[in-house]
């Protein structure tokens, strides 16, 4: 043992002695972790929620939360003695006169919204690969949470520093909250503290972003991996794998260099675009009044889909007993989110309602395997995807030369019609690619070649896969649909005959697959050439 | 009182009351539009007037009719003054390309030249908003960013954007860029309210105010990429176009990468 060694190990015995950390460190430093690149989209959030923390805290020491009014005399010259709120005043102090101020303004914007894409890429995996089937339900809800909290997060950061942009953000949220029926109103003056736009509302926003989101937020992210540390990770299907093992490498030292180096790679991407690239350039937009407007006043993406449905709503109102009821803003702003949200959380408890598949499950899905699951979530992007090209509208419509009213009426057919198409193609490509794999066991890969035999016919040679793709192609298995009886055995209805009926053809359309390989179908074929 | 009377009903009085007259108007007329400083004598004047009728006759009165009065695709020109004109064909749009929602910005047909003497025939038709002069139009000297750009953005911005980028209108019509317009078309376009624009008279904004906003445009205009490339200033949708491509993008590269090395 070297003087080294021996240091250490007194050191390391010394911390030992007082927190008893060798066994725990000793079971889980050695914790296996499977390996593939789609694992690691949950990581770019953790990373980028770091870097919002350090480059918010920077923010912060220079960032003035009050709407008091004062008149500008810092460094931008096209601003200089005009009116302002002191959080504006304070986003231009920190954006020209503190060093690295608007790098950090920039880093803490690009890694807000690379966020919020780690988050929906992160979520699409675990979603497309049946990720969230039990034990991983909660999860899965902790995970909505996330998403739905990283929206409002992110919506009051860019409403904070008080630019005409931010304020017609705020001014919108404002009406969504007003189009509450009944409680509206109240709700609205509760908030803003009196009429809008006050001097409440950013000093309350303020202590919301930094304060209270942050610490659910760091809460919400503590248990969502703990839960993955204790469930353990799932792992795709391959020779080897089972829903009892988990193969791949330890945490230390692979992973930990691992992710140690990909952390330092996230800051580095975000530090890049922060560098290179201009966000939110809140001098241009100038200081917020109620009396101005820009064209092309846009939220961030991740806002952007919820804009475009409620650009694309068509004036329906309600008056009714002294009240009005604005449909054009309830629904797209408050009723569809919320379906889609609710929908979200419960998926895995409505599909497994569907496919009555009560098991734990540790191997995930190919998406081709799960047609239905593969087909609602390509429906959801699908209707996700035409609100955010709505919300963009007017930029679109100039850029490309077409009308905004094309674009609106594109939307509105669009939002209706293209989500049931984006369904059956998804499960129609599904069930082919499906039998595109049972083609590959029973016949083998086509080589290209092409041999004359004897009797002058033509063929190409098809060499046999290889059994570990032969075992990954063949390995999932393949649901019967539900039989839920409706009589009973004296062959009277039962009393949840048309629940069971329900849940039957439910349960059917889940179900439908290109009926896989088999071992014997192989190997009659074998016999056979 | 003899001797007036006489002088009055001389035979000579009435050409040479009349050549005064002439040369009190003419003369009054030159020292009042010595603003255009162009033609420098009537002659000139009537023949540029000539020469814009010549050229109108040709390119334009197809669609505004032979005497300008208008027709059911083109508007009447009887009125509109000099600086419609100025700004119409100085800028390209007129004579328009084809007969789409709304005439865009396009290398002008004519030469200066020709628009002013096209200019200046149209104003003969009815008074109407003259050219602004190199005299009026001194933003440098008489305009104030900062209030520049309040103005702009209480009044302009709501189309043009709130870097003067342009912005989308219904049914296909657009505020265009004010990115590269001379000063003095953006006065003669605030002044005679093109296409879809409204008219801001000096009454709703005062002509140094105008200044201030010419001087704010052409500041925006020299915009230095502060924080970097701009994005194109149209807020947040380049934004998201690029962290969804370039940011998510290098960060998935790397994550395959890393996956790939442990095999």
């Amino acid at each position: 043992m070297t003087a080294r060694e021996r240091i250490a190990g007194n050191v390391a015995g010394y911390v030992d002695d007082r927190t008893g950390a060798a066994k725990w460190m000793k079971k889980n430093l050695t914790k296996v972790f499977p390996d593939h690149w789609s694992f690691l989209l949950g990581e770019i959030c953790l990373y980028s929620f770091v870097i919002l923390l350090l480059s918010g805290t920077f923010l912060t020491f220079w960032f003035d939360p009050s709407q008091r009014e004062v008149i500008y005399d810092g460094g931008y010259q096209p601003l200089s003695g005009l009116k302002m709120s002191a959080a504006y005043a304070s986003t231009l102090h920190i954006s020209f006169e503190v060093r690295g101020g608007l790098l950090m303004r920039q880093i803490h914007h690009w890694a807000a919204l690379i966020f919020m894409v780690g988050i929906v890429v992160h979520l699409l995996r675990v979603y497309f690969t049946g990720a969230f089937r039990k034990p991983r339900e909660f999860n899965w809800i902790i995970g909505v949470g996330l998403l739905t909290l990283g929206i409002v997060e992110g919506f009051l950061g860019y409403s904070l520093p008080d630019d005409l942009l931010s304020g017609t953000g705020i001014r919108i949220a404002e009406a969504i909250i007003q189009a509450l029926p009944l409680v509206g109103s109240y709700i609205a003056f509760f908030a803003f503290g009196g009429a809008f736009p006050g001097e409440a509302f950013i000093p309350r926003i303020y202590t919301v972003h930094v304060l209270l989101l942050p610490g659910i937020f760091l809460a919400l992210i503590t248990v969502h991996l703990m839960l993955v540390w204790y469930q353990k990770h799932t792992q795709f299907p391959g020779p080897g794998r089972t829903e009892k093992n988990v193969v791949g490498y330890p945490l230390m030292p692979v992973y930990m260099a691992k992710a140690g180096g990909f952390f330092f790679i996230v800051f580095g991407v975000t530090a890049f675009l922060g560098a290179v690239a201009s966000i939110n350039p809140i001098w241009l937009y100038g200081p917020y009044t109620p009396g101005q407007i820009s064209a092309g006043s846009q939220p961030d993406w991740y806002m952007g889909w919820l804009d475009g449905l409620v650009r694309m709503a068509p004036p329906l109102e309600t008056h009714a007993f002294g009240h009005t009821i604005s449909w054009n803003i309830l629904i797209p702003g408050l009723i569809l989110p919320g379906i889609m949200f609710t929908g979200l959380a419960l998926y895995p408890f409505i599909e497994s309602w569907a496919t009555g598949d009560k098991r734990e499950h540790h191997l995930l899905d190919r998406p081709r395997n799960a047609p239905n699951r593969t087909a609602i979530g390509a429906m959801a992007l699908t209707f996700t995807l035409v609100g955010l090209i709505n919300g963009g509208n007017d930029i679109i419509a100039t850029t490309f030369h077409l009308t905004i009213n094309q674009m609106m009426w594109f939307s509105r057919i669009g939002i209706i019609v293209l989500p049931p198409i984006a369904f059956v193609i998804t499960k129609r490509l599904c069930l082919s690619l499906q039998r595109a794999d049972r083609d590959l066991v029973l016949h083998g890969r086509e080589t290209g070649r092409l041999v004359r035999m004897p009797n002058g016919e033509f063929t190409e040679i098809h060499e046999p896969i290889s059994p570990e793709k032969a075992w990954l192609l063949t390995s999932h298995e393949q649901i019967a649909p539900l039989e839920l009886a409706e009589l009973d055995e004296a062959g009277v209805r039962r009393p949840s005959a048309i629940k069971n009926k329900i849940r039957n053809r439910i349960s059917r359309a889940t179900a439908v697959a290109v009926p896989k390989a088999s071992e014997t179908e192989r190997r009659e074929l074998e016999e056979h050439h | 009182m003899k001797r007036l009377s006489r002088l009055r009903r001389h035979r000579a009085a009435a050409p040479l009351l009349l050549v005064f007259a002439l040369f009190t108007i003419g003369t009054t007329f030159q020292v009042a539009s010595a603003v255009n400083s162009e033609p420098t004598t009537v002659a000139d004047r009537s023949a540029t007037v000539e020469e814009g009728r010549q050229i109108f006759l040709k390119g334009c009165s197809s669609c505004h009719g032979i005497n300008a009065e208008g027709g059911g695709i083109a508007p009447s020109l009887i009125g509109v003054g000099a600086a419609s004109v100025d700004f119409q064909v100085g800028t390209g749009r007129m004579p328009m390309a084809d007969m789409s929602v709304q005439a865009m910005r396009k290398t002008p047909l004519y030469n200066p030249e020709e628009v002013n003497a096209l200019a200046m025939y149209v104003a003969t038709l009815a008074p109407g908003p003259a050219i602004p002069g190199d005299e009026v139009l001194n933003y440098e000297r008489d305009g104030s960013v900062a209030d520049g750009g309040e103005l702009f953005r209480t009044n302009c911005a709501m189309c043009h954007n709130f870097a003067a980028q342009g912005g989308a209108l219904t049914q296909g019509k657009y505020a265009p860029t004010l990115m590269g317009v001379e000063p003095k078309h953006i006065y003669e376009a605030l002044i005679t309210g093109p296409q879809s624009m409204p008219v801001f008279s000096d009454k709703t904004i005062t002509p140094a105010e105008k200044l201030s906003i010419i001087k704010w445009i052409k500041a925006a205009e020299a915009e230095p990429q502060l924080g970097g490339v701009a994005l194109g200033r149209v807020g947040p949708v380049t934004e998201g176009l690029l962290v969804w491509t370039l940011g998510i993008g290098l960060l998935i590269g790397v994550a395959v990468w890393l996956a790939m090395k442990a095999r």
